[in-house]
This record gives structure tokens, C-alpha cells and sequence, in this order.
């Protein structure tokens, strides 16, 4: 395996371990997910039929504020160690540290998003009307544009002052894209119609964003 | 230098005038919408004008990012600030144009959408610069702007579909434009980039004077030698 | 008749916006030109 791909790797098993041994987090994002949906339930009442159509966009919301959560304490554990400092003047290329982060947040959002949505299928009484299988998939599409934007800024916010407020104020108008692209996708597969163009938008939004954020993470990282 | 600012302030002045007196008087009325429709031409020059600037934005910071010259820096700066002041003349004049017309003072049109996502973009980097310790700021900025632009077409695109899906009434009319309301447009756009790029000036001026003001503090409370140990 | 009110407000709007902004250019120019004149004062 080569270097990057194996720095990548044990830096993702850290986290992941990390996490599981703390479970501190996975805990608090547990709860939060079931008061969102709760909370929703009381905003926007699921009997009612326009509740079908608005569904894709409130559990994109949903899951975008769960994200939001979770990517402001990123690098919480990096800083309070000054891990970051050590990574800087390693040899490690800063591209494998940040395809490490991007993957943990995936994967801990994905476990919120597969949490969130069970409970939001029997509140709002939903069925996918139409290919299931593109849901998972913009799911997934829609998932990776959020966390790979997502733990960019989050990386950026560091330097900030109100670190936790800049976070969102730099990722929600960047992923308007992405975000139009995941509720219609959503709405238009529970309405039971296909959603090609969406999708299409969301591997390119995807790759674009991956690509760029890869090159710029080390000026990031080492920003002075 | 310094006494050519004035006089090219003073041939914009006129320019404006002269374009505001074609814009008001001079243009056809057009039929459908009356004289309101005249808003059109601040409305859509304030649109170019702005998408010009956010472009120069996006130049000068992958300029910054490849060479790290502070100019480049300061331009991006300049050039988003002003960017946001026209990308908010044309987000207040379309409301204002659209509720006489329409009735409405605001629709999710193409236009309106993607001009509302672009000034939201831009705010988030003033933001940013604003937020952040000034060591780091040209940097951090500079990728900023670089994912702000590359968002631009997709926000374009997402828009244009998700109108085409759900179509609402259209803003500014499509089709074919008389030529004599083309020439007014065109030299409205004129006079305000002239504008523009006087404000640009301005405001480069003004940066730049700011940061030998701050280098200069800093280098005071690097050399003063009276008792300011830490 | 009412409509014109639109056009006139939309223009007014217009350069109030930039006015204003000019303006803040204007007085910070004015606030760190006075702040070189304070640094240049010797022995302070």
C-alpha cells in the first residue's frame, strides 16, 4: 500500500477508535437525531399530504444540522492535543490527513443519516415510490459533498475567531448546489419520478470539490 | 497619479448622467411593463458589473495562492467588496422592479436565485476575512474564493434545472431586446463599470494605506525601547 | 401613475447604496490619515 494511502488509513482507524472507546459522541448525535426528528414532527405535520412533498427537504435539513454538529468538533481533539502542530512538521502529506478526517466524518454522518432516517420513514409514513437505489445513492452523493466541504472549512474555522458560528456561514452557501440537488433528488424518488440529473450534478459537484479541497487542504493546514 | 483620479471621477460623473438622461428619457417605453421596465438598466449593468469583479476575484486569488504577492491579496479583497455592493444593488432593484409588475416582491427565478446564492457566497468570504487573525487571512481567503467561483457554474446550473422542473414567472423578460434599448443597456454598462472601477481605486487606496499604518504600528511595538517588556 | 414611483425609488435605492459605501471608504481614509498625522508627532 502506498505511503499516503497508508497514513490515510491509520489515521482513520485512530479516529474511528477513538470514537468507539468514547462512544461520547456517538451518544450525544444518538439523541440529537431522534429530538430533530421529533422536533420536525411538531414543525411540520406529518399527516398532512404536502408533508410528501416537503419531506425530501426536511430530512435534508435534518441531516445537514446533525452534520453541522458533528464537523464543528473535527479537529476539537487535534487541537486540544496540538495533534495539528506535530502533523504539520511531519512528513506525512497533509492530503492523507485530511482524506482521513473526511472519511471519519463520512462514516459518522452516514451512522446519523442511517439512524435519522428510519425514524423519519415511520413518523412521516414514507414510501419510495420510485428507484430506491438512486435514494442510497444520493444519499451517499449527497452525504460526501456536505463532509468533504464540510471538514475543509471546518479545518479553516480554526483559525477564527467564533470558530463554532463560522463553520456553517461558510459551508451553507457553497453547498446550495448540492443541497437543491439532494432534496430534489429525494423528493422527486419518494414522489416516484427519476432523478439522473441530480445525481449526475452530485458526482460532478463531488468530484470538483474533492479534487480542489485535496489541493488546497496543505496551504490550509499550514497557513501562517 | 494622484490628479488623475479627479478627472476620471469627473468623466464618470458625466458618463453616468449622461447615461442616466438616455436611460430615463431617451429608451423606448416598452410596452407590456411601461416605464418601470427603465429599472432594467441599472438592474442588469449592476449585474455584469458585479459578475466581472467576482471574476477579477477569482484571478487574483489564484494569483495569490501560485506567486503569495500582497497586491494580488488586496485586489481580491477590493474586488469582493465592491462585488457585494453591486450583487446588492441589483438583489434590492429586482424586488423593486418585480412588485409593480408582478405583483410580488420576490419570485424564485433563475436569475434572482443565482444572483441571491452568488451575494450569500461572497458575504461568507468578507466574513471570513473579517474573522480571521491577519496573518493567515490571504491564504485562507484566497481558498475561499477559489471554491466560491468553482461553485458558480453549479449553482448555475442546479438553478437553471430546478426552474425548468418548476417554472416560474421570468424576470427581465427573455427574447430578443430592441436595439435601442441594447444601446442604452450597453452604455449604462459603460458608465457604471467606469464607476466600478473608480470605487475599486478608491478602496485599493484606502488598503493599502491601512496596512503601512498597521506594519508601522507593528514595528513601533517591535523597537520601542521604553519599558514595554511583556 | 404609481408605478413611476418604482422606477424613481429603484434609482434612488441605487446610488444611496453606492453613496453610502463611498462614504465609509471616505471616512476611514479621513480617520487614518488624521492617525499618520498623530504618528508623525515627535515624542509622544
Amino acid at each position: 500500500m502506498s505511503a499516503p494511502a497508508g497514513i490515510t488509513r491509520v489515521s482513520l482507524l485512530k479516529d474511528l477508535r477513538l470514537e468507539w472507546r468514547s462512544k461520547d459522541a456517538i451518544n450525544s448525535m444518538l439523541f440529537f437525531s431522534l429530538l430533530v426528528v421529533v422536533v420536525f414532527s411538531f414543525s411540520f405535520d406529518p399527516s398532512a399530504e404536502e408533508s410528501r412533498q416537503i419531506a425530501g427537504g426536511l430530512i435534508w435539513v435534518a441531516f445537514l444540522f446533525a452534520a453541522v454538529v458533528a464537523l464543528n468538533q473535527t479537529w476539537a481533539r487535534e487541537i486540544r492535543n496540538q495533534v495539528l502542530d506535530a502533523y504539520r512538521v511531519s512528513p506525512a502529506p497533509a492530503n492523507s490527513l485530511f482524506m482521513a478526517k473526511t472519511l471519519g466524518n463520512f462514516i459518522f454522518v452516514s451512522v446519523l443519516e442511517a439512524l435519522m432516517t428510519p425514524l423519519f420513514i415511520v413518523f412521516y409514513r414514507l414510501r419510495a415510490l420510485g428507484p430506491a437505489w438512486q435514494l442510497l445513492l444520493a444519499a451517499v452523493l449527497g452525504t460526501w459533498a456536505l463532509v468533504v466541504n464540510g471538514t475543509f472549512f471546518a479545518a479553516m474555522s480554526l483559525r477564527t475567531r467564533s470558530r463554532e458560528i463560522m463553520l456553517p456561514l461558510l459551508l451553507f452557501p457553497i453547498s446550495i448546489p448540492a443541497l437543491l440537488a439532494m432534496v430534489q433528488s429525494t423528493t422527486a424518488i419518494l414522489n416516484g419520478e427519476g432523478a439522473r440529473f441530480w445525481i449526475v450534478l452530485l458526482v460532478t459537484y463531488d468530484l470538483v470539490f474533492t479534487t480542489v479541497c485535496l489541493i488546497l487542504f496543505e496551504t490550509v493546514l499550514n497557513a501562517e | 497619479m494622484k490628479r488623475v483620479f479627479p478627472i476620471l471621477g469627473v468623466l464618470t460623473a458625466i458618463l453616468l448622467s449622461y447615461a442616466l438622461y438616455q436611460a430615463l428619457v431617451v429608451a423606448p417605453t416598452e410596452r407590456t411593463m411601461g416605464d418601470v421596465q427603465r429599472i432594467f438598466y441599472y438592474h442588469v449593468p449592476s449585474a455584469w458589473t458585479a459578475f466581472i469583479l467576482f471574476f477579477i476575484n477569482f484571478g487574483a486569488s489564484v494569483f495569490y495562492l501560485i506567486k503569495r504577492r500582497p497586491a494580488a491579496d488586496i485586489v481580491a479583497l477590493v474586488t469582493a467588496e465592491v462585488g457585494v455592493v453591486f450583487c446588492t444593488v441589483v438583489l434590492v432593484t429586482g424586488p423593486i422592479w418585480a412588485r409593480p409588475v408582478w405583483g410580488i416582491w420576490w419570485t424564485w427565478d433563475m436569475r434572482l436565485t443565482s444572483t441571491l446564492v452568488l451575494w450569500l457566497i461572497y458575504v461568507s468570504y468578507l466574513f471570513l476575512r473579517r474573522f480571521s487573525s491577519s496573518g493567515e487571512t490571504p491564504l485562507l481567503a484566497a481558498s475561499l474564493a477559489v471554491l466560491g467561483a468553482l461553485c458558480v457554474p453549479f449553482v448555475y446550473f442546479s438553478i437553471w434545472f430546478f426552474r425548468t422542473q418548476h417554472p416560474q414567472p421570468v424576470m427581465g423578460g427573455g427574447g430578443s431586446i430592441d436595439p435601442r434599448m441594447l444601446h442604452v443597456l450597453l452604455i449604462n454598462w459603460l458608465a457604471f463599470s467606469c464607476f466600478a472601477f473608480l470605487v475599486c481605486w478608491s478602496r485599493y487606496r484606502l488598503e493599502k494605506l491601512q496596512r503601512d499604518v498597521d506594519h508601522a504600528h507593528a514595528l513601533e511595538s517591535l523597537l520601542a525601547p521604553r519599558g514595554s517588556v511583556r | 401613475m404609481n408605478k413611476i414611483y418604482y422606477l424613481f425609488a429603484a434609482y434612488a435605492v441605487t446610488w444611496i447604496i453606492h453613496i453610502t459605501y463611498l462614504w465609509t471608504i471616505v471616512h476611514r481614509y479621513a480617520r487614518l490619515k488624521r492617525e499618520i498625522e498623530e504618528l508623525k508627532k515627535p515624542g509622544v
